[in-house]
Order: C-alpha cells, then structure tokens, then sequence
C-alpha cells in the first residue's frame, strides 16, 4: 500500500517536472533550467544539474565522439567563374566589382616587383600573397570604420582601403616617409587613418587584442566591429584559443578570419592540427561558424557582410574559415621546393586561381576583356614601378627617430643613450653609414 | 593554473577569517595581537594565518595614522588633497579607492580579470561591479595571455583597460604580450598607434606561506623591457596615488602590489583624486654614512635594519630611499645621495642574479665611483626558487639587511 502510494507519487512528481521551471543551487549559484526532463521517443531524457554544461542530458549509453560530419565549403562561383546559385550572386555593381579586381592584379604585381627587388637586395625582406588574392573581399565586405587587426598577408586589404603604392614602397624601403620611421621590418603595414593596426610578427598576438578593441567598440556604442586575419598556423598559438574564448564569454563584435592556405612555411595543415581544420573549434567556443572557398571572391565578400552584421547588431563573434592554397614562398626566405613539389604549386596556379576566376566572372558580365586586362596591367605597372623608385631614391628616416616613441616622451636614460651615440657618431663618423639618414645624424 | 586556483581559494578564506575579525584599532593592540600570534607561530611551527604578518610595519614611521602626517606630504601640496579629508585605509582600500576614482572619472575605464567582479581573491575590487556595472567590472576566463590581450585591444582603441593578474607569479603567460606587444606598440607603429591606457595590476612577494608560485618578485624580467612602465608602492597613501597615476600616465605599467601590505599597511589616506609621480624616488629619511635603498615591502625590513644599526653603531645615521618607480628609476636621487655618504646598500626579495640591484649597483658605479668608500651591497632572495618552509632563511630579513649596512660601514 505505501510502496503503491509512493510509485503513484513519484511518477506523477515526474509528470509534473516536465515542462515546468525548476531552480538549484550549485555553488551559491542559482540556475534557472526549464524542462529538466524531456521525453524523446518515449525516453526520458534528463538533462544534468551540473553548472559545466547545463544543456547535457544523462544517457545510459557509453559513446565517445569520434567523427563529426565535416563542415561544409561554401561557394559562390565555380572555377570558371559561373555562379552555382544565383540567390548567392552578390548583386554588385560594375565599378564595384572592376576595383575589387583591380585591387587583387595590383596587388599581384606588387608582389612581382618586390619580391624581385629582394631577390636583388634593394629591399631586405617581402612576403607574397600569391593565390590569396581573393581575401580582398573581405574587405570589401567590411565598413572603413571598422578596425582591422592582420598577420602580415594581408596587404590587399590595405590597397583595397585606400593606401596608396607610396605607402607600401616607403614601408618596405623604411625611408623618411615610412609611416613606421623605418623600425619595423618590410611588409608589417599600418595606418590609423584606414583603420589598420600596425602589423608586428608574433604569430596570433592580435587576435585577443582584437577581441580586447572589439569590446571597446561595443561599450562606445559604435556600430562597427572589429575583423582580425590570422593563419591555420598561427592558430596553433595560445592567443587564438585565449581570444576566441573571450569574444564569446564576452560577446565581443569581432570576425575572426582563418586564411587556412595549407602551409605554416614548411608545415603543412596535416601536421598542425587533427581536427576538422580551424572551422570545427569554433562550434566549441560557442562562435558562429562558417568555412568559405578562399579562392571565391565573392563566397568571402557574402560571408564577410554577413559575419559583419551579426557581430555589429547582436554582437555575436564569428568565425570565418576560408580555404586556399599558398601558391608563393613563405617569405623571401624560405624555398618552399625544400618541402613541397613544385609542379603541385604550378596546377593550383594553373587550375584555381582566385584571380581568374574574378576575371572569367567579370567577362562573363561584359565588365571586363582582353583589351582593358592590358591596358590596366601595363599602367599599374607603370605606377608601381614610379613608386619604387621614389622611394629607393629617398634617405632613410632621421637617427633620432632610433629613440623616440620608446614612451610617449624621452626617458632621461634614453636621453642620454642618445646623447652618446651622438659623441660617438662625431668621434667616428667614417664607420657609420650617416648620409643614407636624414640630417645625417646632427639631429640627434 | 589548477594549483593557483587551489592556493587561491585557501588563501581568500584565510583572508576572509581575518578580515572578520575587528580590524587592529592602533599599534598597540596591533602589536600584543602580533607578538601573540607569532609566540603561537613559533610554538606550533604552523606558518602564519595569512597575508598581514609583516613585522615592522604598523609601527613603522614611514605610516602616516593621523590625517596630519597624511596631508604633510610635500607630494601633495599641488594635488587638491593637501587640505582635504583623509580616511583610515588598507592597502586594498586604497588600491579599491584609486579604481574607484578612475572609473568614476573616465567612462572608458574597465576593470577586469579572473575573479575581479566578486571583489577579487584580495578584496582590491570589492563593490566596484555593483556600483560601475557588470560590463566595467568582470570577470575573464582564466588565461592571462588573453587578459593582458584584451587590454591591450581595449588600449589600442584609446580606452583605458585596468586588468588584474591574480598573482605576479601567473604573468609570464602574458609575457609574450607585455614585452612584444604592449610595450612596442607606440615604437613599431612609428608612434601611430599606443596602448597608453593599459595597466596590469598585480600582487607580488613573499606573505610567509607563499611557495614557489605566490611569493614571486618578478620586476626584473620586465625593467629590462624598453616601454614598460614598472612600479611598486609600499603604502596606501602610495598605493592609491602612484596606482591613479599609472592608470592615466601615457604608456603601459605594471603595477606590482606587494599582497603582504594589503591588510598590514594602514594610513590615513586622502579620501580625494591625487597623483603620486612616476620615476620618482622617494627619500623616506635622511642620513650622512649609507644610503640604503628597496622599495615595495622591503622598505619596513630595511627600516627595522636601519634602526637596529644606528642603536648598535653610535653615531651611525643611514638615508632610506624608497625607488617606488623601477622603469623608469630615478638614478638622480640615488646618486646625489650616494655621492654625500659614500656607501651604498641595496635589498630586494627577487634572486640576486640580474635582479634589479644589479642594474642600480652598476649605475652608481658608473656615476659615484670616485666618492665610493665600500663595495657597493646587494641583499636579495638566493638564486633559488622562492621556497615554502625556508622562507624565512631565504628573505632579505632585517638580519641581513643589518649586516650589509655594518659590512659597508665598517670595510
């Protein structure tokens, strides 16, 4: 009888649970979870009190996860630049469209030409962005107000926000006119006024920083975000793990974007991580996810508007991850014959190249012909070439500049550090190169 | 960082037992209950209760415990305080105090870290999520590369971002950071771009129980980084100044808070907004024969040291000189006063071996060598790890700072 009784009780105790509001305390905490138990095909499926993962429920069934359905690659265009579904057709406007491509050739030749003039010695370091081109559309993608933190592949950002070939020669040439006065070595851009943060080479440190700036521009109450580029190497780093995690406890308005080219110098991804790629650890974070066709140009640009709009209005992190292929070196000092065979590079150049794609997109739309490629190529040259004379003709920054912006002002040692490498320089003047600086060190 | 998180929660609550005892009310309670609880210590063999055992410091007269002494501080004569109110304060209430002004004066400015919106594992941020509001004042997930990342993110955009390390010990996750990051932002981007808002508030040095991974002095490791800022108070009045300077000076600082003084150390603090200067050291007494100088908790060691040698040496008077800032370091003070007595002793908690010592040793070298009638001294932790049950034979106590002195006297 009192067995019968209490059977009846709990059962109907049961009943009642489900779909109702319950409370717990764990840890002093309270924890709000609505229909603890769920019945699934006749199951009861109850989910954990345990504050670690409050959406788990109990199975009685010993299963580790072993696969997980591989994430998907998104695409708008194939290979001969024909949009697949024509509700993903971007629907942009001719100029639009002819300066993304322009940007992506300029950029090609840009790559051309300075990495030729290490090979000559002019410069002392370059890196390329062969077979990368198409990340342009991520910043076509974004609004010029919103703050970009990159690796150092990602030039074609900045020629897409405006900085001029003077810019970028000067920075390689570190010359009087390097908006970084010379420090820094070739290629790690920077410029407040299109929003680019200076580039530095530790791998993967922007990225919690960008979550960091991302916070800012939320509490300003500006309607923008932040994007930040990285690597699938540069993923391995600590930072990436420590920013995704805090953009999302945070609800951070940044994008994080994942140029996964297959290669980290001599690495390649296979020897990076088992996973499924970059894309899959987002999910873990909680961060909204995505992985794109790299060499889509307008695969990235759709993500990218869309990334942006989540962050900026719910302000949601996202993780884009675009898929590509390293057709350069990894920088003018790396012989990347050492690790991977050359005629792999030639067929992914050959094969699948983001920027014949555009173009063949672009013929399709009569926007663009063999006439205009020319035309445009040869003038482009033109003004690169003008810009890399200027800058190799013009002197290096003022020796003073050794010693400013270590603080916002002089340190009385760094004063007087200064003040002995002056005595120094009057002392042996034949020893140093003076007259390639500015003032020729009587500045200092 | 499971360990830390352990120790942490041990210590919290021996800081919690403390503070629910009624607070010393003035020296002299203060010092029976001392030479009570160490008369306990030394019977039992237990080590300390918890943070707050320094010995020296209530009664130090470097303390000011009247709103007199407080105010007649030359420092703040152009401040605004000079002829305001003071209230009684702890170090933690006065570090709480200072980020309790700048949040109040800067709409940008955020707190955070692990554990900070409760009030901190020390109780420095004690109230200040309720009164700022969850999105000033939070809590991070626990990975201090991305907390001082995030600050530097948030500095970059010319906000000013206070995050906390919870204990000195758990920087070097951030070292990466710190060194390559924050300290070279304004210099590798040609001045374009800085973080001059960031500050990275953290508790350091020995507090009697400490072991390897809550005692450690790390300011070496980042005076020898061309950007950073590097400062450690040793008092509330200090603490609350040279903290609000910090957070508004134009270049990224460390702020090392030695955690053994945040209940120990008690002034009257000026209940007003005040800055202390950086760079700048601070004479705490003068003297002909030696000059002797630390900074942080050392400072009582070193004023017990003194008082001890001028009783034993008749004649003997020694200048004090607190460096406060370590990066920059005011070497003009230590040299002027080198160049009057002649004798030079130096003490730090952090290993002997290029610690910051070294670095003062070969400054007044190079600029007092001729007025030097001693070998200048360094009295520091041993080049070892900072032990646990050793920890009183590895400090630079009293004895061995009071042996430098007479080593240098004497020579």
């Amino acid at each position: 009888m009192n067995s019968n009784i209490s059977l009846k009780a709990a059962a109907s105790l049961l009943n009642l649970r489900v779909n109702q509001t319950s409370f717990f305390l764990i840890n002093g905490r309270r924890f709000i979870s609505t229909s603890r138990i769920l019945y699934q095909k006749d199951k009861i499926k109850e989910r954990v009190p345990f504050p670690g993962a409050t959406e788990s429920y109990f199975t009685d069934k010993m299963q580790f996860i072993h696969n997980v359905e591989p994430i998907p690659t998104y695409r708008v265009m194939d290979r001969h630049g024909r949009v697949i579904d024509s509700s993903q057709d971007p629907q942009v406007t001719e100029s639009f469209a002819v300066k993304i491509y322009k940007d992506m050739v300029t950029l090609n030749i840009l790559d051309l030409i300075l990495y030729d003039a290490q090979r000559q010695g002019r410069i002392s370091f370059y890196m390329t962005n062969y077979g990368e081109e198409a990340y342009v559309g991520s910043a076509a993608g974004l609004d010029s107000e919103d703050m970009i933190f990159g690796q150092y592949r990602e030039a074609g950002v900045l020629l897409y926000r405006g900085f001029t070939l003077d810019e970028i020669m000067n920075q390689c040439y570190s010359n009087e006119k390097d908006l970084g006065k010379g420090r820094q070595m070739p290629v790690h851009y920077g410029s407040k006024k299109l929003n680019f943060q200076t580039i530095s080479s530790p791998l993967a440190t922007q990225i919690p920083q960008a979550s960091g700036a991302a916070y800012a521009l939320k509490r300003s109450g500006k309607k923008n975000c932040v994007m930040c580029y990285f690597g699938e190497g540069a993923a391995s780093e600590g930072d990436f793990h420590a920013a995704l995690n805090i953009a999302a406890t945070m609800r951070c308005p940044v994008v994080f974007f994942c140029r996964n080219n297959g290669f980290a110098i001599s690495t390649p991804s296979l020897e990076q991580y088992k996973g499924d790629g970059i894309a899959s650890r987002g999910i873990g974070y909680g961060i909204d996810t995505i992985r794109v066709d790299g060499n889509d140009v307008w695969a990235i640009y759709n993500v990218t508007k869309e990334a942006r709009k989540l962050a900026v209005e719910e302000h949601r992190p996202v993780l884009i991850e675009s898929l590509t292929y390293r057709i350069g070196h990894h920088s003018t000092s790396d012989d990347s014959s050492a690790y991977r065979p050359s005629k792999e590079v030639e067929e992914w150049k050959r094969l699948d190249n983001p920027l014949v794609r555009l173009r063949k997109w672009l013929e399709n739309h009569n926007w663009w012909n063999e006439n205009l490629e020319l035309e445009f190529r040869t003038s482009i040259r033109k003004e690169i070439l003008n810009a890399f004379s200027k800058a190799e003709k013009l002197n290096k920054p003022s020796i003073t500049e050794l010693f400013n912006d270590v603080y916002d002002r002089p340190t009385p040692n760094i004063i007087a550090q200064r003040q002995k490498l002056k005595r120094l320089i009057e002392k042996y003047p034949n020893n140093y190169p003076l007259k390639n600086f500015k003032n020729e060190g009587k500045d200092l | 960082m499971r360990t830390s998180r352990t120790t942490t929660l041990l210590l919290r609550n021996f800081a919690n037992i403390v503070h629910s005892r009624p607070l010393i009310r003035n020296r002299f309670t203060h010092k029976v209950f001392f030479h009570a609880t160490r008369t306990i210590l030394q019977a039992t063999g237990q080590p300390p209760p918890a943070e707050g055992f320094l010995p020296g410091v209530a009664q130090s007269k470097f303390i000011k415990s009247t709103q007199e002494e407080a105010l007649k501080n030359a420092e703040l004569a152009n401040t605004g305080v000079a002829n305001g109110e003071t209230k009684k304060m702890n170090m933690f209430q006065a570090i709480n105090d200072a980020m309790s002004i700048a949040l109040a004066t800067d709409e940008t400015a955020v707190v955070f870290g692990e554990d900070v919106a409760f009030g901190g594992v020390f109780r420095c941020t004690l109230g200040l999520a309720e009164m700022f509001g969850k999105d000033r004042v939070f809590n991070t997930p626990l990975t201090e590369q991305g907390i001082v990342g995030f600050g530097i993110g948030m500095a970059a955009m010319g906000h000013t971002a206070i995050a906390e390390i919870q204990f000195a010990d758990y920087i070097f996750p951030a070292f990466d950071q710190l060194v390559n990051e924050a300290a070279k932002y304004r210099y590798r981007s040609g001045g374009i771009f800085n973080v001059a808002g960031l500050t990275v508030r953290s508790p350091c040095s020995a507090v009697g129980h400490g072991g390897h991974y809550h005692s450690q002095s790390p300011e070496a490791y980042f005076t020898h980084t061309p950007g950073l800022i590097v400062v450690m108070p040793r008092s509330p009045i200090q603490a609350k100044g040279l903290l609000l300077a910090s957070i508004r000076d134009r270049n990224p600082v460390i702020f090392f808070e030695p955690k053994i003084l945040y209940r120990a150390a008690i002034e009257q603090v000026p209940i007003g907004d005040y800055e202390l200067p950086l760079g700048k050291a601070e004479i705490l007494k003068s003297g002909k024969d030696v000059t002797v100088i630390g900074y942080g908790s050392q400072i009582y060691t070193l004023e017990n040291a003194i008082q001890l040698a001028e009783k034993d040496i008749p004649g003997l008077s020694c200048e004090l000189i607190d460096l406060r800032s370590l990066l920059p370091w005011d070497v003009d003070t230590v040299a002027n006063s080198v160049n009057k007595t002649g004798r030079l002793v130096i003490a730090h908690e952090a290993p002997q071996t290029s610690g910051f010592a070294a670095e003062v040793a070969t400054n007044i070298m190079e600029r007092c060598f001729l007025r030097l009638e001693a070998p200048i001294q360094r009295v520091c932790g041993f080049d070892t790890p900072f032990p646990l049950v050793f920890e009183k034979f590895y400090v630079p106590d009293m004895i061995k700072c009071y042996d430098a002195i007479k080593e240098v006297v004497e020579y």
